[in-house]
């Protein structure tokens, strides 16, 4: 905020000035939230949505990290932010424009700022969040995917498939010492080691969100019911066909479709992918690992 | 019977998996895999050389195909990707190098 010039302030602003160093600014709120090793700042000036913030992403809020991408959360009255229904977007260079009824959202991926406009919910700003993490996973090689995710023995195992093949199912019959990441969308990030699962607070179906951790990418298996629990392999270029209708894509942009494709040939140049066709019980896990 | 000359189209990504080309249309997100003899008319369109050469060197030496029969195939081939954007067909030579605007 800049300071008023010294004869326009009013007698009141003028005491305040004199105070000087006794003022105390109310300074805006900010929350660390690190989802993938990729820290990104909330600042708000409303402690309402603070709380909102913490209750919603607790498990991911890392006040020591550094981040790489900035947004400021300006508060909407109730009632609908925008005319628009469905998610639209609109791209010039490195920023990006993205609507819903209920937020407005800028992004910058040159200057690492971005802004949203939205009422005290957590709907809207989980939406830019996610949006934002598709943006940066791009051409770092990673991706969002339509897929459970769980940790066993050290290893992340991911399980993709459209809503009804079975992602909750499967997450459901994990066994005991298996740790759920997610029954919905997995994060999935390159790294000089190969490939890496994270855990994300984006729930699913299960409502819950997902734990804090990362873990080595074990396997990625395409769900498929069936009569009985069998893995089969999958050839790269089906495996392509069939990632890129599971990858996350939440808008129409070219530069975003050719970079997550050349992400998708990279991956399953590197790492074998198989279909798992199951049936609904909890035998299903000894197949996998 | 006019030439025909082919290039690739340069909207779109294409990568080479298991001597299989996958091609992906960013425009409609429309993703192609061509087979080994469509590959290698794949790679062969330079926008410089006629149809007819590539059939008659590349595809008959290595396919055991009559030429007239695997030229007309491969018209039909080309005139698909045409169709879906990824290929430019003509009957002049296609210049792939940029405009000069």
């Amino acid at each position: 905020m800049k300071a008023p010039e010294r004869d326009t302030l009013s007698p009141r602003e003028r005491a305040i000035d004199a105070l000087g160093a006794y003022v105390v600014e109310v300074k805006a709120h900010e929350v660390i939230i690190e989802i993938g090793a990729m820290p990104i700042l909330v600042r708000t000036d409303n402690p309402e949505f603070l709380g909102i913030l913490a209750n919603r992403y607790g498990g991911f809020v890392n006040r020591a990290a550094e981040p790489i991408f900035a947004f400021d959360v300006e508060m909407a009255p109730p009632g609908a932010v925008t005319d628009e229904e469905e998610l639209r977007v609109g791209i010039t260079g490195e920023r990006w424009v993205i609507e819903r009824g209920d937020f407005h959202a800028e992004c910058d991926l040159a200057s690492g700022k971005g802004r949203i406009r939205q009422t005290a919910n957590p709907y809207s700003i989980d939406a830019a969040l996610r949006i934002l993490h598709s943006l940066l996973l791009a051409p770092r090689g990673g991706f969002l995917v339509h897929a459970a995710s769980a940790v066993r023995h050290g290893g992340a195992y991911l399980f993709a498939g459209v809503s009804g093949t079975g992602k909750t199912t499967i997450s459901r019959l994990a066994p005991a010492d298996a740790t759920l990441l997610t029954d919905e969308i997995s994060y999935l990030r390159r790294e000089d080691s190969g490939y890496v699962a994270y855990g994300t607070p984006f729930a699913g179906e299960l409502g819950e969100p997902g734990k804090n951790v990362r873990a080595p990418l074990a396997g990625l298996f395409l769900l498929k019911q069936g009569p009985e629990n069998r893995i089969v392999p999958v050839g790269r270029v089906e495996a392509v066909r069939e990632l890129m209708r599971h990858v996350l894509f939440f808008a129409h942009d070219e530069r975003l479709v050719e970079m997550v494709f050349q992400t998708v040939c990279d991956f399953v140049k590197s790492v074998p992918v198989r279909r798992l066709i199951f049936t609904p019980h909890q035998r299903v896990w000894e197949l996998v690992n | 019977m006019p030439e025909l000359y082919i290039a690739r189209s340069r909207k779109i990504a294409a990568r080479e998996l298991d001597g299989e080309m996958m091609i992906i249309s960013p425009h409609d997100s429309r993703l192609f895999n061509l087979n080994e003899l469509g590959t290698l008319i794949w790679q062969a369109a330079d926008g410089a050389t006629s149809l007819e050469s590539i059939v008659n060197e590349k595809v008959c030496a290595q396919y055991d195909v009559e030429p007239s029969e695997a030229l007309r195939d491969a018209e039909a081939f080309v005139r698909e990707l045409a169709e879906h954007e990824i290929l430019l067909v003509s009957n002049q030579p296609i210049s792939t190098l940029p405009s000069i605007k």
